[in-house]
């Protein structure tokens, strides 16, 4: 059996094999964009969003079904506040519960890591936050963060758009989000209402998710956006192309989840340095 | 003789007599239907050791607060130098009046409350109108459970954008607000006076900090005058929303009195002319 270290490692990498997710803040708002998939043509999409409470809610990449373990914890976090102290739980106790729970499966023999990586998105007394957690236990806040599948060629757009999102509203921000998100299709995949789902939340506005119909205006407003910028995007991280394999194989990976581990495990097999493969197979397949 | 006072047993029953087991209705030890184990658990039915009221009025930049420093044995002054009134975090201070020991159990809870939100990474998180609703929380699950704390609490302080927050709450686990408020025998003899000063949100605009600190004294004085369950020593509570400061001070006296006409009370346990 691999030691813990390692499984904390294939936690991880198990985060990679799920689809996208990307989070954004501005000074008023923090927007959650992800890219579904589902296993087969006939199957629905795999929900990425979940709302946790009115002022928060959380996107995942990896293994669903712990995402909604990690999900429903929160919740019963969330409520209790609300019951106990009519106070919403705010964001930094919330990670940090979560945190602490996965922290521990780090260090249990016999126990797994979780293999899912969150990005908590939530209002609160404080303001606007987006925070990572990994199944490590490590919890990160963040003006914009990309999970998942390629999520590398998201972040390189948001590191390059970083100054304009503190003052953007909350349409620029969904437009920045979605843009972002489509930097980690493979090539001849598109955003579309059936594989987007967008979340917004701030001030004076509920955690809302978007889905189907309701994220098609969302999907509009890209269109409307000169597509010069996508274009030049591509032009510079020319590595994208390369990357439609890997979209598939993960396709596979995340619509039969509980395989997911075993995956992981055989992957480790073929390559004994995992760790080193880590930071390559951030948005390159070889 | 031996000396250890353990050995010397219970006062005898020949020269005191029977040891009363219904003090306080404490206890079942003396029914002889049934046996301890049988007879149902009870729970307090009634307090003992007892601080009397609390009262608060808002003014037109805080609130005043005050409560007297005196435990009372039925109707012996078992303490007198019990401050009632508790600062909670920076936001908040908290009056209780009822049973002491609930009243310490209660001050051991907010202390855990505070220590735990200090180990959050943000600072001050405990607004009063959080801790009121905690409190109302607790005092209702107890109550639930056919074993209230038997207490009335008022929570004086700022909420998450600064603003005032004055709220009552008893051993029932009910809760309401108003710009004036009092517990126990403050009900009946402090809230006339203070509606006099205010009746209602309007009225707090016109009531000043130096006005509201002298209504709560002459409140205390009337308290000390007519409760025969307090004190003339109080800790008196004044909170500031334009500084958001909270100050409590101790040992502050009851001034002004006359007793010159109670040579004239006959009555009451004084022998009659």
């Amino acid at each position: 059996m691999p030691s813990i270290a390692l499984l904390t490692a294939y936690a991880i990498e198990a985060i990679k094999q799920g689809s996208a997710a990307v989070g954004l803040v501005s000074k008023t708002h923090v927007v959650l964009a992800a890219l579904k998939r589902n296993a087969e043509e006939l199957g629905s999409y795999q929900k990425k969003i979940i709302k946790v409470d009115d002022h928060m809610g959380v996107a995942l990449a990896g293994l669903a079904p712990d995402a909604r373990i990690l999900s429903n914890y929160l919740r019963q976090q969330a409520m209790s506040s609300k019951m106990v102290f009519n106070r919403p739980l705010s964001l930094s106790k919330a990670v940090h519960s979560i945190a602490d729970k996965a922290q521990e499966n780090t260090q249990s023999a016999g126990g797994r890591p979780y293999g899912v990586g969150l990005l908590v998105a939530g209002y609160d007394d404080s303001g606007a936050h987006l925070y990572e957690f990994l199944p490590s236990g490590s919890v990160l806040e963040y003006v914009g963060a990309a999970i998942g599948a390629r999520s590398q060629a998201a972040k390189t757009f948001m590191e390059r758009k970083l100054e304009d999102f503190p003052d953007a509203s909350k349409e620029q921000l969904i437009e920045y989000a979605l843009t972002a998100l489509r930097d980690t299709l493979a090539q001849d995949k598109e955003l579309n209402s059936a594989n987007t789902t967008v979340a917004v939340v701030g001030v004076d506005q509920d955690f809302t998710v978007y889905d189907d119909d309701d994220v098609e205006p969302w999907l509009n407003l890209l269109d409307s956006l000169a597509n010069t910028r996508n274009t030049a995007l591509k032009e510079e991280d020319d590595d994208e192309d390369d990357d439609d394999n890997d979209g598939d194989k993960a396709a596979s990976a995340e619509g039969q989840t509980a395989t997911a581990p075993a995956a992981g495990a055989g992957d480790s097999s073929d390559s004994g340095t995992q760790p080193s493969a880590e930071s390559e197979s951030m948005d390159v397949d070889p | 003789m031996n000396h250890d006072p353990f050995h010397w047993g219970r006062p005898s029953a020949d020269t005191y007599g029977e040891y009363n087991y219904n003090i306080a209705h404490a206890s079942n030890a003396d029914r002889s239907t049934s046996t301890n184990s049988e007879f149902p658990r009870m729970h307090t039915q009634q307090p003992m050791i007892t601080g009397t009221s609390v009262i608060a009025i808002k003014y037109n930049d805080g609130i005043v607060m005050a409560a007297d420093h005196m435990g009372s044995f039925g109707s012996l002054m078992k303490l007198d130098d019990l401050q009632r009134i508790i600062p909670v975090g920076k936001s908040a201070a908290v009056g209780i009046s009822g049973d002491i020991s609930d009243f310490q159990y209660l001050e051991r809870l907010l202390d855990d409350l505070e220590i735990e939100d200090s180990y959050d990474m943000e600072s001050d998180n405990l607004k009063a109108d959080y801790l009121s609703e905690y409190l109302t929380r607790v005092m209702y699950n107890r109550r639930s459970k056919m074993n209230p704390l038997w207490n009335a609490i008022i929570v004086a302080g700022f909420d998450g954008k600064g603003e005032l927050v004055l709220k009552h709450v008893d051993l029932l686990g009910v809760s309401y607000s108003s710009p004036t408020l009092a517990t126990g025998f403050g009900n009946h003899l402090a809230i006339p006076l203070l509606r006099k000063k205010v009746d209602s949100e309007e009225d707090v605009k016109k009531l000043s900090k130096e006005d509201a600190i002298q209504t709560v004294k002459d409140c205390m004085k009337v308290l000390f005058y007519r409760d025969a369950r307090s004190w003339n020593k109080y800790s008196l509570c004044v909170i500031e929303k334009s500084t958001q400061s909270i100050e409590i001070e101790k040992d502050v006296a009851v001034e002004g009195m006359r007793w010159d006409f109670a040579q004239h009370i006959t009555g009451y346990g004084i022998p009659q002319l």
